[in-house]
C-alpha cells in the first residue's frame, strides 16, 4: 500500500513537474499576415512594424523574448503617435498670445488659429479638442490665464485618454495583442501534440493523486477524525511546502489575471478539451475553470475518504463537486456551443459582480426566451432564493453546498482550513472589510446600472468605466483570486470568503437576523479543548460560545459544519430549527447551585 | 474590596476568578506554576498529536486578563501563613490576601513500582509532562502505558498517531470496567485492538527495569513477561494535589476537606476542582470528582460565596463525556458498571459494533435513571429533563429522537433501538413510527 501510495506521489510530482516545464517548452514565430489578423488594423500594424521589424518573421526562443518585442513594438508606436498627435502647450500659448483685450468669450471657432484642418494631425486635435471641450463654448474669461487653464485640462484629458485609444493601442488591446500573437506564434511539441501533453500534464497527476489518496482509506485506520500531524507538516502549517505551494498560486493567478501571454502552452494544451465542448479553442478562463474542477474533483474524492465517518461531509462534498463540474463548467460551455449566452445559473451577484454590466445584459436580452429568463433566474436568486434559503438552511446552503468559491475551499482548501486567524482584532477587520466591500459592489453597480440607463458615465467624482475596472482588477481577481487563493497555505482557505466576498456579507446579514439556523451547544458538556476554534475556516471562536453554554449565531459561518466532526465531545450541532430560542442563553446544564451565566 | 487569591490556573480556577470579577471589583490574582496562561488540560494530547498548538488550547486570548483585571502570577506557592494570611513564592515574592482558594489540582499516581522514577518513566497531567514526553518519545521502538483510563487511552491514542507501537497494560478483565459496563468496555477492547494497540487486559506492572545508560529500557509484568521499551507511561488514576495544603494545616483526607460552601476547616481559605474532597456529597455524587466539569462548576458556586453571596455547592444530575480513539462517550444520570438491585438496564448495540446506548432504569417505577451513550450524540438538556423530571422509560423510548444530537444525515438508529427494547421489555408499550425531518423541515 505503501508503495502504491509512493508511486503515486512520484506520478503526480512527475506529471506537474511536466506541466511547470511546459511553460518553456515552446519556440516563438509570427508570420505578417497572422500578426496582421492579431492587430486588425492595417495602417497600425504597418506603424508597429516600422518601428520593429524584427517582430515577424522571427524565431524566438522564450514568451519572455517574443512578448518583450512586442511590447517594444508598441510602445515605440504610441509614443510616436503621441509625438504626431498629443496637443501641446505651446499651441495653445499661441491661441492665448493672438486673443484681443478682455473679457473673453471662448468659441471653438478659434480653434482655427492653431489647428487648420489641412493635414491629420491638426483635424484630429481639432476633432478632439471639439469632443472633448464643447463646454468651454461661449464661455467669459476675465484673465487669459483662466482661460489656458481651461484648455490646457481639456489638452490634458484628451492626452491622457483620447489619443492612444483611438490613434495608438491601448493596454486592453496591447494585452490581447500579446496574448493572441503569442498564442499564434508558438510552436513546439505542445502545439504539434496537444493531446498528448494534456494526457501527460493532468492524467498523471490525477492517477498519481488517486494512488495516493485511495489507500489511505486503509492506512489511515479506522472512520474516524484525521487530523494526526496536521501542525507538524511542512505544508499544512506554513512551513517551506506551504510557502511553496502559496507562492506558486499567487504567481499562477497573476500570471491567469494579468499576463495571461505568458500562459499560451497551458491553454493550447486544453485546446482539444474545449474544441470537444463547445468546438472552438480555449481560452486562458477556459483553462482556469478545466484546472479548477480538476482540483475540486481530486480533492473531493480525498474528503470522502477523511471524512468517511460523517454523513454530512460527505453529501455536501458531492453537492460542491456537483454544482461546480455541472454548473460552473459543462454548462455553460454547452450553452456557448449552442450559440447561447455564456452563464453559471448558480452565480449570484455581487458574487457574480459583472452580472448588471451593460455588455452582459445586452446579450442576455438580445439572447431570446432563454436570454430574458436567464436575467429573471438571476435576479430571482438575489431577491429570492438568498433570503427564502437562507432563512430554512442559513447561508450554508450555498457557500458550503453549491457555491464555486465554496467548493476549491472546501475540497483543495480543506488541508489548510486550520490557518485562519481567530483572534478578537481579526473578526473587527474582516466585519469592516467584508461589508465595505459589499458597500463598494452596490455603490459600483448602481453607477454602472446608471450609465445603462441614462447613457452617462460621469458619476460626479469617477466614471462608471474607471469604477468597474478598480474593482475587477482589486476586488474580482486581486481579493478573490490572487489573495483569496493564493493565500490558502498562508492565512486558511477562506481568506475571500470571509473578508471579501459581498455575497457572504448579504448572506451573512440574513442568516444573522432572519433565520432558523444556528450551531446549538450541547449543555455542559465542552471540555473547551479549542479543536472546533482551531478547525474553524471562518476563524470563529466557536469554543467562545461552546465553553459557556451558548449556541453560536454568526453570520460569517459557513456551516461546513467541521466544527463540529472535530468535536471531541459531541457538543456542536448544525441545527434548522425554530428561531426561538435561537440565540440561546449562556447557560451550563449542570449546576443547580445557581442558574449561572457564564 | 478584598484581594482574592487564586492557587492554580486550572478551569477551577480560573472559572472561580471570571465569575467574581462578573460579581464585582474585588482585586483577583491567580497563581500557577505551570503555565502563564490557562489552557485546556483536556487537550494535551491534541497538542502531541499536531491536531493543535499550545496556543490553540488556550481558552482566553491573552489580553482577556489585563482587559478583566485578573492579575496573572507564574510561580509556586511554597508556603502559607495563615495568620499574616500571606504567602511565600519560589520566587521569594510574598503576596498578602484576603481570601484564599486552593485550587492545585491533581498529581499522577505512582504505586511504588521498582524503577518508577527512572528516565523515560512519566505521568500525563501537566504541560511539563508533555515536554517530557516529546523528549522522551524522540527515539522510540515501543513504549508502555501502564493503566486503562482515560488517560491511559488518550496517551494510548498520542502514542500511536505517531506510529509508535504501543503496549497498554490494564489491570482489570476489561477496559475502564469499574466505570462501564461490560458491552460498553468491550466495544472499546475491539476499538483499540483495531488501532493497533497491544493490549494485555489482566496485566499489571510489577518492574521496571533500566538499560546500560540508566533509562528505562524494559518493564516486566505481572505474568512475568519482559516488554522491552524506551518509554513508560504511568496513567494510574490521579490524586488530589494537597501538599501545600496539608503543610499549613488545612484538613485533608484523600483531598483538601471542605464543606457545603467549599469552605476549608480554616476561615477564608476554600478548596475547588480535583483536589477538593466534599465532607458531605450529595448521594447521587462523589466526594472528588477529578472531572473538568466539576471544576467549572465549582469555580462558578464559589465565586458568589467570595462575593458576600453565600451559596451552597449543588451539582445536578451527573453528566460526563470521553472520546476512546475514534468512539465518543456521553453519559447523563447514573449507570454504575453493574446495575444495582432493582434497576434494568437496557443495551442495544449496533451491528457495526461501534455504536450503543444503555438506559437503566428503575424495575419497580419504570423511571429512567440514566444512559450512556456509544458513538452516538445525545443532547444534554433532554437527557437532564427526563433524569430530573423522573420520566418513565417507555416515554423515553417513544421519544428517542428528542435526544438526537448527531449532525444531519447521519444514520438514525431510533428504530432499531426501539424494536431492541420492546423485544427485551415486552411489557412496554413501544410506538412504531417517525422518520427524523429532512434539514429539519421536511
Ligand atoms: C490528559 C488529561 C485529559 C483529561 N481529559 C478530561 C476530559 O476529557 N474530561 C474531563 O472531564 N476531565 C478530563 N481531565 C481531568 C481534568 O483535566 C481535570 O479534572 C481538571 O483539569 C482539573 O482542574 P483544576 O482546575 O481542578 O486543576 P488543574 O487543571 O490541575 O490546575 C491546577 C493548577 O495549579 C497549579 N498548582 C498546583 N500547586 C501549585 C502551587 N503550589 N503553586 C502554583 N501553582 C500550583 C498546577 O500547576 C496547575 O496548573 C483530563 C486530565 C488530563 C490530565
Ligand atoms: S462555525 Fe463551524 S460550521 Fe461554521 S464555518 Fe466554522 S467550522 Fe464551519
Ligand atoms: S471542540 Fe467541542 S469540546 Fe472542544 S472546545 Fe469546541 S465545543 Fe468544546
Amino acid at each position: 500500500m505503501r508503495a502504491i501510495q509512493l508511486t503515486g506521489l512520484a506520478l503526480f510530482i512527475l506529471g506537474f513537474g511536466l506541466f511547470l516545464a511546459s511553460f518553456f517548452m515552446a519556440d516563438y514565430k509570427i508570420s505578417r499576415s497572422d500578426f496582421d489578423k492579431v492587430v486588425a488594423h492595417e495602417g497600425k500594424t504597418q506603424g508597429i512594424l516600422t518601428f520593429t521589424p524584427e517582430i515577424v518573421d522571427t524565431e524566438y526562443s522564450t514568451n519572455f523574448g517574443f512578448v518583450g518585442t512586442i511590447q517594444k513594438g508598441i510602445n515605440t508606436y504610441n509614443r510616436q503617435q503621441m509625438m504626431l498627435f498629443a496637443l501641446k502647450e505651446s499651441e495653445i500659448n499661441l491661441l492665448i498670445s493672438e486673443l484681443g483685450p478682455p473679457p473673453y468669450t471662448f468659441s471653438l471657432e478659434m480653434l482655427n488659429y492653431i489647428y487648420p484642418k489641412i493635414n491629420t494631425s491638426t483635424i484630429f486635435k481639432r476633432r478632439k479638442m471639439e469632443e472633448y471641450g464643447n463646454w468651454l463654448e461661449g464661455r467669459k474669461y476675465d484673465s487669459r490665464e483662466a482661460l489656458k487653464k481651461d484648455l490646457m485640462s481639456v489638452a490634458n484629458t484628451i492626452n491622457d485618454y483620447g489619443i492612444i485609444s483611438e490613434v495608438g493601442i491601448d493596454r486592453y488591446k496591447a494585452r490581447d495583442i500579446r496574448y493572441e500573437a503569442t498564442k499564434l506564434a508558438s510552436h513546439g511539441p505542445i502545439k504539434s501534440s496537444p493531446g498528448l501533453f494534456l494526457a501527460l500534464c493532468y492524467l498523471l497527476p490525477i492517477i498519481g493523486a488517486m494512488m495516493y489518496l485511495l489507500p489511505k482509506n486503509k492506512l489511515d485506520g479506522p472512520a474516524g477524525i484525521k487530523n494526526n500531524g496536521i501542525f507538524h507538516s511542512a505544508l499544512k502549517n506554513k512551513g517551506w511546502l506551504g510557502i511553496m505551494l502559496g507562492s506558486f498560486l499567487i504567481v499562477f493567478y497573476i500570471i491567469l489575471y494579468f499576463f495571461p501571454e505568458y500562459m499560451t502552452e497551458w491553454i493550447i494544451m486544453v485546446d482539444p478539451v474545449s474544441q470537444l465542448l463547445k468546438n472552438s479553442d480555449a481560452s486562458r478562463f477556459f483553462l482556469y475553470g478545466f484546472i479548477y474542477t480538476l482540483c475540486i474533483l481530486v480533492m473531493g474524492v480525498r474528503m470522502f475518504i477523511k471524512y468517511r465517518h460523517s454523513k454530512y461531509q460527505i453529501m455536501r462534498t458531492i453537492s460542491v463537486m456537483f454544482f461546480q463540474t455541472a454548473f460552473a463548467f459543462l454548462i455553460p460551455e454547452i450553452l456557448l456551443r449552442l450559440n447561447q449566452p455564456y452563464f453559471d445559473f448558480k452565480n449570484i451577484w455581487p458574487l457574480d459582480y459583472d452580472f448588471f454590466f451593460d455588455n452582459e445584459l445586452n446579450q442576455l436580452i438580445s439572447s431570446g426566451s432563454l436570454g430574458i429568463f436567464m436575467l429573471g433566474w438571476g435576479i430571482a436568486l438575489i431577491i429570492i432564493a438568498v433570503p427564502v434559503f437562507v432563512y430554512f438552511f442559513g447561508k450554508r446552503w450555498y457557500c458550503s453546498w453549491v457555491c464555486g468559491c465554496g467548493g476549491l475551499a472546501e475540497t483543495l482548501g480543506d488541508p489548510f482550513r486550520q490557518l485562519s486567524d481567530k483572534s478578537l482584532k481579526a473578526w473587527k477587520i474582516e466585519r469592516w472589510m467584508i461589508h465595505a466591500v459589499l458597500a463598494f459592489s452596490v455603490v459600483m453597480t448602481g453607477g454602472v446600472l446608471y450609465t445603462y440607463w441614462s447613457g452617462n458615465s460621469w458619476l460626479g467624482v469617477i466614471d462608471s468605466y474607471t469604477l468597474r475596472e478598480v474593482y475587477g482588477v482589486y476586488i474580482g481577481a486581486g481579493f478573490a483570486g490572487v489573495v483569496g487563493t493564493g493565500f490558502y497555505p498562508l492565512m486558511g482557505n477562506r481568506v475571500w470568503c470571509r473578508f471579501g466576498c459581498p455575497l457572504a456579507a448579504y448572506l451573512g446579514i440574513v442568516q444573522r437576523f432572519k433565520s432558523r439556523f444556528r450551531i446549538t451547544t450541547n449543555g455542559g458538556q465542552c471540555i473547551s479543548c479549542g479543536n472546533c476554534s482551531t478547525y474553524c475556516e471562518m476563524g470563529i471562536d466557536v469554543r467562545w460560545y461552546a465553553q459557556r453554554g451558548q449556541n453560536i449565531v454568526r453570520s460569517s459561518c459557513v456551516g461546513c459544519g467541521v466544527c463540529s466532526s472535530v468535536c471531541p465531545r459531541g457538543v456542536l450541532n448544525l441545527e434548522n430549527r425554530d428561531e426561538e430560542g435561537r440565540f440561546g442563553q449562556p447557560i451550563l446544564i449542570g449546576n443547580d447551585s445557581i442558574k449561572v451565566e457564564a | 474590596m478584598a484581594h482574592i487569591v487564586i492557587i492554580g490556573n486550572g478551569i477551577a480556577g480560573i472559572t472561580c476568578a471570571r465569575h467574581v470579577r462578573k460579581q464585582g471589583g474585588d482585586q483577583i490574582t491567580v497563581i500557577s506554576g505551570e503555565t502563564e496562561h490557562f489552557f485546556s488540560r483536556t487537550a494535551l494530547m491534541y497538542i502531541y498529536m499536531g491536531h493543535m498548538k499550545y496556543e490553540h488550547t488556550k481558552p482566553y486570548e491573552d489580553w482577556f486578563w489585563e482587559k478583566n483585571k485578573i492579575d496573572l502570577v507564574f510561580d509556586f506557592v511554597t508556603g502559607i501563613e495563615t495568620g499574616a494570611k500571606s504567602l511565600q513564592l519560589k520566587s521569594g515574592k510574598k503576596i498578602k490576601y484576603d481570601k484564599l482558594v486552593l485550587a492545585t489540582g491533581s498529581q499522577p499516581n505512582k504505586f511504588g513500582w521498582p524503577g518508577q522514577d527512572l528516565p523515560g518513566v512519566q505521568g500525563l497531567y501537566s504541560y511539563q509532562d508533555l515536554e517530557t514526553l516529546e523528549k522522551n518519545t524522540g527515539n522510540c521502538k515501543r513504549a508502555v502505558i501502564v493503566g486503562g483510563g482515560l488517560i491511559g487511552i488518550e496517551l494510548a491514542e498520542m502514542l500511536a498517531s505517531r506510529k509508535i507501537p504501543v503496549t497498554f497494560l490494564v489491570r482489570e478483565k476489561s477496559f475502564w470496567d469499574l466505570v462501564l459496563p461490560a458491552e460498553e468496555s468491550a466495544m472499546i477492547n475491539r476499538h483499540i485492538v483495531e488501532h493497533h494497540i497491544d493490549l494485555r487486559l489482566d496485566t499489571e506492572l510489577k518492574e521496571i527495569k533500566a538499560g546500560p545508560d540508566g533509562k528505562a529500557s524494559a518493564i516486566i509484568t505481572s505474568t512475568g513477561e519482559e516488554i522491552p521499551c524506551q518509554v513508560v507511561g504511568l496513567t494510574a488514576g490521579v490524586h488530589a494535589n494537597i501538599d501545600l495544603a496539608k503543610s499549613f494545616g488545612v484538613e485533608t483526607k484523600r483531598g483538601i476537606l471542605v464543606d457545603d460552601h467549599l469552605q476549608t476547616n480554616l476561615p477564608d481559605v476554600y478548596a475547588i476542582g480535583d483536589c477538593a474532597e466534599l465532607r458531605n456529597p450529595l448521594p447521587h455524587r462523589k466526594a472528588i470528582e477529578q472531572v473538568w466539569y466539576t471544576g467549572r462548576m465549582m469555580g462558578e458556586t464559589l465565586a458568589l460565596t467570595l462575593t458576600d453571596k453565600p451559596t451552597r455547592y449543588v451539582p445536578g444530575i451527573w453528566f460526563n463525556s470521553a472520546k476512546f480513539l475514534d468512539i465518543e462517550y456521553q453519559t447523563y444520570g447514573s449507570v454504575p458498571a453493574i446495575a444495582s438491585e432493582g434497576v434494568d438496564s437496557f443495551w442495544w448495540e449496533h451491528a457495526a459494533g461501534k455504536k450503543g446506548i444503555r438506559i437503566n432504569f428503575d424495575q419497580a417505577t419504570g423511571t429512567v435513571l440514566g444512559m450512556n451513550a456509544m458513538g452516538i450524540r445525545q443532547r444534554h438538556e433532554v437527557w437532564d429533563g427526563w433524569i430530573r423530571q423522573k420520566t418513565k422509560v417507555d416515554r423515553v423510548i417513544n421519544e428517542l429522537e428528542k435526544a438526537n444530537f448527531d449532525p444531519e444525515f447521519f444514520d438514525t438508529c431510533e428504530q432499531e433501538i426501539r424494536a431492541a427494547f420492546s423485544t427485551q421489555f415486552p411489557y412496554f408499550e413501544i410506538e412504531k413510527k417517525r422518520k427524523k425531518k429532512l434539514f429539519g423541515i421536511f
